[in-house]
């Protein structure tokens, strides 16, 4: 077969390299553009003409590289020549690409060592385009079939493809970004030296102050945000853990309608809440105006600030500490229990030496998680923050506001960044340390034991009221789309709706879309649409090659995929307009960066429920295929895909909803020809339309619900069946807004 | 019946075969020849090494030093699909989204065959291993020992070069192990294929090997006939570990050509001498080489019953003696002894080896 043989990437890396143009043309990929090949213009040309004919040396290793490999390529001669050809074409090729994107910039050289040794450059380059990026890849796959052809990876070709295609794109769409906000701290600034920029961009008072201690000063948005977090954390935890009491170890009888809470904060937008909250205390709110018409009060502005971002947060946070621990007391061997009271022992006492001591462990993992979510949460802040800065909006405003200061950003977001990771790391440990709950493997027999009548007071007196409140916010919440303004004219209307939504008839009889929000709406259906297949994709590739092979660096390379979910949203989105908005890759303001952002913002949701489902799958399934002559890539499409339907399925809809949903990332890369909805509706907020906001909020929160609906309809219930509670729900563990 | 598959029953040869995981050495370099033909069990207590020279030989684990040669071509960089091999799985590992007929045509297809001929194909394997008319069936909906057959027929329809099984018979029941394993034996034979089976269960390799390889910590024990491991294992653990034995310490007294003089307490036997030198020694006695005699018998090891267990067929008997606790089996069932009773142990010079300390 030709497809997919060495020669066949070779014939891609040449077509890169040869044929098409190397660099990202101005008006996208046409066909005009691709007959326009060389035509006297240097930036339409392929490396190979613009080597020759316009004087760009630097292509010159690139093309080296193709020709080197070419005799590995063909499919004769010894194995161990073909490798040598092969690693090294490959290997020089990918090297030379790599390098002479990132040193000849759009100023001529990049590096200052290079102007001095070769004289200064009169040219310079833009992105890469269509024939770069094909040249990359098939380079890159020309590298691994050369080591695959070495007896790495016990010589599979697809495995070292796919272990290459990961770490290659996790470098360039993770790693590089987030190295290049860290190495910004360390860009001097024109007015002052490298150690008095860093000096004042570490020690900046605004983010380390401590005022608000000592006198009426607002301290630093590090402080902020850490109080926040810990608070929200605090009292989010504490709320979860009421809940997962009461619907795992009381006769409640409307557990269900507690659990659907677990569903909320993935489908709703990261907002939806603060509006509620503003709908209800905000100056114009319902308990405002009631207390201001009973009592004469005048509440004011109270919501604003700390205490409604926190009330938002825990709002928005007490449903994944509830899914967290739901798992946590029902994973508590109901026979340690009852060991303990055969033993003589007070329901009071098992709970408090028995039960309590077991979950602790995952206590401490529900905080942490909702603490980096807190960390992380960009649309409560924006919306209920006021003159209360937290390190995410602090960033936003760093590069949206007329600062435009990049320096201060990547200070703020290096910051958030190291406090992130330590959060991740230590919930990494304190999850590791979770073996001795019960984690036996044969079913526990015996009846969870009854919550002692003071705990179950105390869970019932918390829970019961806050569940109600949050059912409040969020009827307040949806109201607000159907009222003209709220708190002034009460008038039942649609009108919101059809700001957003309107939809005319042209004369000549074609369906106009004239309402505001289509536009955006469209693009992120479509983009969300073209991310989740992607996601899940390269997930599940990555799931079966963490569980299925043994490499070197399999272990570096699967935490260096968890670390991507710990990277708060607001730091990728700024770690991607610093990264890209500059030759090589250039792709700000393109649907490539929102895809990619979605992808690699979402892979480890997929490659959580992969390696989930994986793990029940018995590996001499494998192992049979291939003894039976199988390829490994025959072995994954009519073996294993077969098999992890249930888990594509969950990974699809979990990365098209919540590439529907986030903002914090996704905000600094809208264009106004690619503008999603989350961001759309933060516009609105900030320009004080409400009820369109909340108007767009409840179409789309309705938009997921049947999405999900349909899909759990197509691939049914009987297939998710026994096997769904062996995939767990993929608790967010870090910046999800 | 026809039988359809056609083998070379080839020769596998591993020269200095040897497995490590960083610092784990999991199976120690080893020579082993594996005649075309024949069935040579890998047998040993888990942990031992046994399926990862399997694997290694399927293509599944690939060694760290050494070669392997399958019918005289080595094969060692090869993949498993690359390999003329097939392997039966201890879970048996049918795919349970295709049907029984599927799973048996899947390799063939694999291999570029007609999906047509390859059905064909597989159903005539089927009706080898008596399954003729179970195709249309899913996996969960046959028993046990038919998902087993199933398994082999998959492996068998590429008519490989070796046929490779790892605990095949471990998820069946103890009468069904034995009904297979003789169905497995039948089928090698007949077809005279060169199978590889890992299994860690003694009766079971006695029962169908050419030649057993006993392994212990990652190495090779002993290889050889099953008579001869059975009658002269060369260490305590290859005897201990094929059926019951009771460990003693004795003394060579003299030796004599082949034979020696082998000093238990009050007994002598003579025994082959296996080119020991005189001097402390360890032997092994088989419990059926054990006799009860009366307290007076001559050539007898003093003994006192310690315990003594009804078993029906017979009575396991636990004595004290000089030269430590010896168990044995007492077929009389009229004559049971009573703890405390005096006898004296007449030992079968058959049942008795000496060995290397």
């Amino acid at each position: 077969m030709f497809f997919g043989t060495s020669f066949f990437f070779w014939l891609i890396a040449a077509l890169g390299t040869l044929v098409l143009p190397w660099h990202m043309q101005q008006d996208g990929l046409t066909l005009a553009g691709l007959f326009a090949l060389g035509r006297g213009e240097a930036e339409a040309a392929s490396a190979l003409s613009q080597a020759t004919q316009f004087g760009r040396f630097w292509f010159w290793p690139v093309i080296a590289g193709l020709l080197l490999a070419l005799p590995g390529a063909l499919p004769t001669g010894e194995r161990a020549r073909r490798a040598r050809f092969l690693v090294w074409g490959g290997g020089l090729g990918l090297a030379a690409l790599v390098l002479q994107g990132l040193a000849v910039g759009i100023q001529g050289w990049n590096w200052p060592v290079l102007a001095r040794l070769f004289g200064e450059l009169e040219d310079r380059q833009f992105g890469i385009g269509l024939g770069g990026a094909l040249a990359f890849a098939g380079f890159l796959i020309l590298l691994t079939d050369g080591l695959a052809l070495r007896g790495y990876l016990k010589g599979d070709r697809f495995v070292s493809g796919a272990v290459g295609l990961l770490v290659a794109s996790i470098v360039v769409f993770t790693a590089w970004p987030v190295g290049t906000v860290l190495s910004e701290m360390f860009t001097p600034r024109a007015d002052l030296t490298l150690g008095a920029a860093m000096a004042e961009r570490l020690f900046d008072s605004k983010i380390w102050g401590l005022g608000c201690v000592t006198g009426r000063v607002n301290c630093g948005v590090f402080w902020n945000t850490l109080l926040l977090a810990v608070s929200t954390a605090t009292a989010a935890t504490t709320l979860g853990l009421c809940f997962a009491l009461i619907v795992t170890r009381s006769g409640f009888r409307a557990k269900k309608l507690l659990r659907l809470l677990t569903v909320l904060p993935i489908i709703t937008p990261p907002f939806v809440i603060g509006l509620g909250l503003i709908l209800i205390f905000g100056r114009s709110g319902v308990f405002n105006q009631i207390a201001e018409s009973l009592f004469g009060l005048e509440l004011g502005r109270w919501i604003y600030g700390f205490n409604g971002v926190m009330l938002a947060q825990v709002f928005s946070f007490t449903p994944i500490a509830f899914l967290v621990l739901i798992g946590v007391v029902e994973g508590v061997s109901p026979a340690m229990e009852e060991a303990s009271q055969t033993l003589r022992a007070s329901q009071m006492r098992t709970f408090r030496a028995v039960t309590l001591p077991l979950m602790l462990p995952g206590l401490a993992n529900a905080w942490l998680v909702v603490f980096v979510e807190s960390l992380a949460d960009f649309g409560n802040p924006i919306v209920l923050g006021g003159s209360f800065g937290v390190l995410s909006t602090e960033i936003f405003f760093a590069v949206v506001g007329a600062q435009q200061d990049f320096g201060r950003a990547a200070v703020l977001a290096a910051v958030m960044l190291v406090v992130a990771l330590t959060a991740f790391i230590i919930q990494r440990s304190v999850v590791g340390k979770r073996s001795y709950v019960s984690m036996t493997g044969k079913g526990d027999v015996g009846l969870p034991t009854k919550l002692p009548p003071p705990v179950r007071r105390v869970a019932f007196a918390i829970a019961i009221p806050w569940a109600i409140l949050t059912v409040i916010v969020y009827v307040m919440a949806l109201a607000g789309a159907f009222v003209r303004v709220w708190g002034r004219d009460w008038t039942p209307t649609f009108s919101h709706f059809e700001r957003a939504f309107a939809l005319e008839w042209s004369p000549a009889g074609a369906l106009i879309f004239s309402g505001g929000a289509w536009h955006s709406l469209f693009t992120t259906i479509q983009l969300a649409a073209i991310a989740a297949p992607i996601t899940a994709g390269l997930g599940l590739l990555a799931s079966w090659v963490l569980t299925r092979q043994r490499f070197a660096g399999r272990t570096a390379l699967e935490f260096a995929l968890m670390l991507t979910f710990a990277v708060p949203g607001t730091v990728i989105g700024v770690a991607y307009i610093l990264t890209y908005n500059l030759p090589p890759l250039e792709i700000t303001g393109t649907a490539v960066i929102l895809v990619a952002c979605f992808v690699f913002r979402n892979l480890p949701v997929g490659v959580r429920s992969g390696v989930a489902a994986m793990s029940q799958l018995d590996k001499s399934l494998d192992e049979a295929a291939v003894t039976l002559r199988a390829s490994t890539f025959r072995t994954l499409r009519t073996v294993v895909l077969p098999l992890l339907k249930p888990a594509i399925v969950t990974a699809l809809v979990y990365s098209f909803v919540r590439a529907m949903t986030t903002v914090s990332a996704v905000i600094f890369l809208v264009s106004a020809e690619y503008e999603m909805a989350t961001v759309f509706i933060i516009n609105r907020v900030i320009n004080g339309d409400y009820g369109l906001a909340i108007a767009y909020c409840a179409v789309l929160i309705v938009l997921m619900m049947a999405a999900i609906g349909l899909i759990n309809l197509l691939v049914g219930r009987r297939n998710l069946g026994r096997r769904a509670a062996a995939i767990p729900t993929p608790a967010p563990v870090g910046g999800r807004a | 019946m026809s039988i359809p598959i056609k083998t070379t029953g080839a020769e596998v040869r591993l020269t200095g075969l040897g497995k490590r995981y960083g610092q784990v050495q999991a199976v120690k370099p080893l020579d082993l020849v594996i005649e075309g033909g024949t069935l040579v069990t890998l047998l040993g207590p888990s942990g031992c090494g046994k399926t990862t020279l399997l694997r290694m030989i399927a293509g599944l684990e690939q060694a760290t030093e050494g070669r392997i040669f399958i019918g005289g071509r080595d094969v060692t960089l090869l993949s498993a699909g690359e390999r003329n091999v097939s392997m039966v799985f201890q879970s048996y590992a049918l795919f349970p989204h295709m049907s029984v007929l599927e799973n048996v045509a899947y390799g063939l297809i694999s291999s570029g065959e007609k999906k047509r001929d390859a059905h064909a194909k597989a159903e005539a394997v089927l009706e080898t291993v008596g399954l003729k008319g179970f195709g249309g069936r899913l996996p969960s909906e046959m028993s046990g020992g038919q998902q087993q057959r199933v398994a082999v027929a998959r492996a068998l329809v590429l008519e490989p070069d070796v046929l490779l099984f790892d605990e095949p018979l471990s998820n069946l029941d103890t009468r069904l192990r034995r009904t297979m394993r003789e169905e497995i034996r039948a089928l090698q034979q007949r077809l005279g294929l060169t199978v590889v089976y890992v299994t860690h269960d003694q009766a079971e390799a006695l029962a169908v090997s050419d030649k057993i390889v006993v392994m212990r910590n990652a190495g090779i024990a002993q290889a050889g006939a099953p008579e001869v491991l059975y009658a002269s294992p060369d260490s305590v653990f290859v005897a201990t570990f094929m059926g019951e034995a009771n460990h003693v310490r004795g003394v060579i007294e003299s030796v004599s050509g082949e034979h020696c003089v082998l000093a238990l307490d009050g007994a002598r036997l003579t025994l082959p001498g296996r080119g020991l030198p005189p001097g402390p020694v360890d032997a092994v006695i088989r419990p059926e080489a054990i006799r009860i005699a009366a307290p007076d018998a001559p050539n007898g090891l003093e003994a006192t019953v310690a315990r003594a267990t009804y078993m029906g067929s017979h009575t396991e008997y636990y004595f004290s003696t000089a030269v430590g606790e010896l168990f044995a089996q007492g077929a009389d069932r009229l004559r049971r002894r009573q703890p405390g009773e005096k006898v004296r142990l007449l030992l079968d010079e058959e049942g008795v080896v000496v060995v290397r300390p």
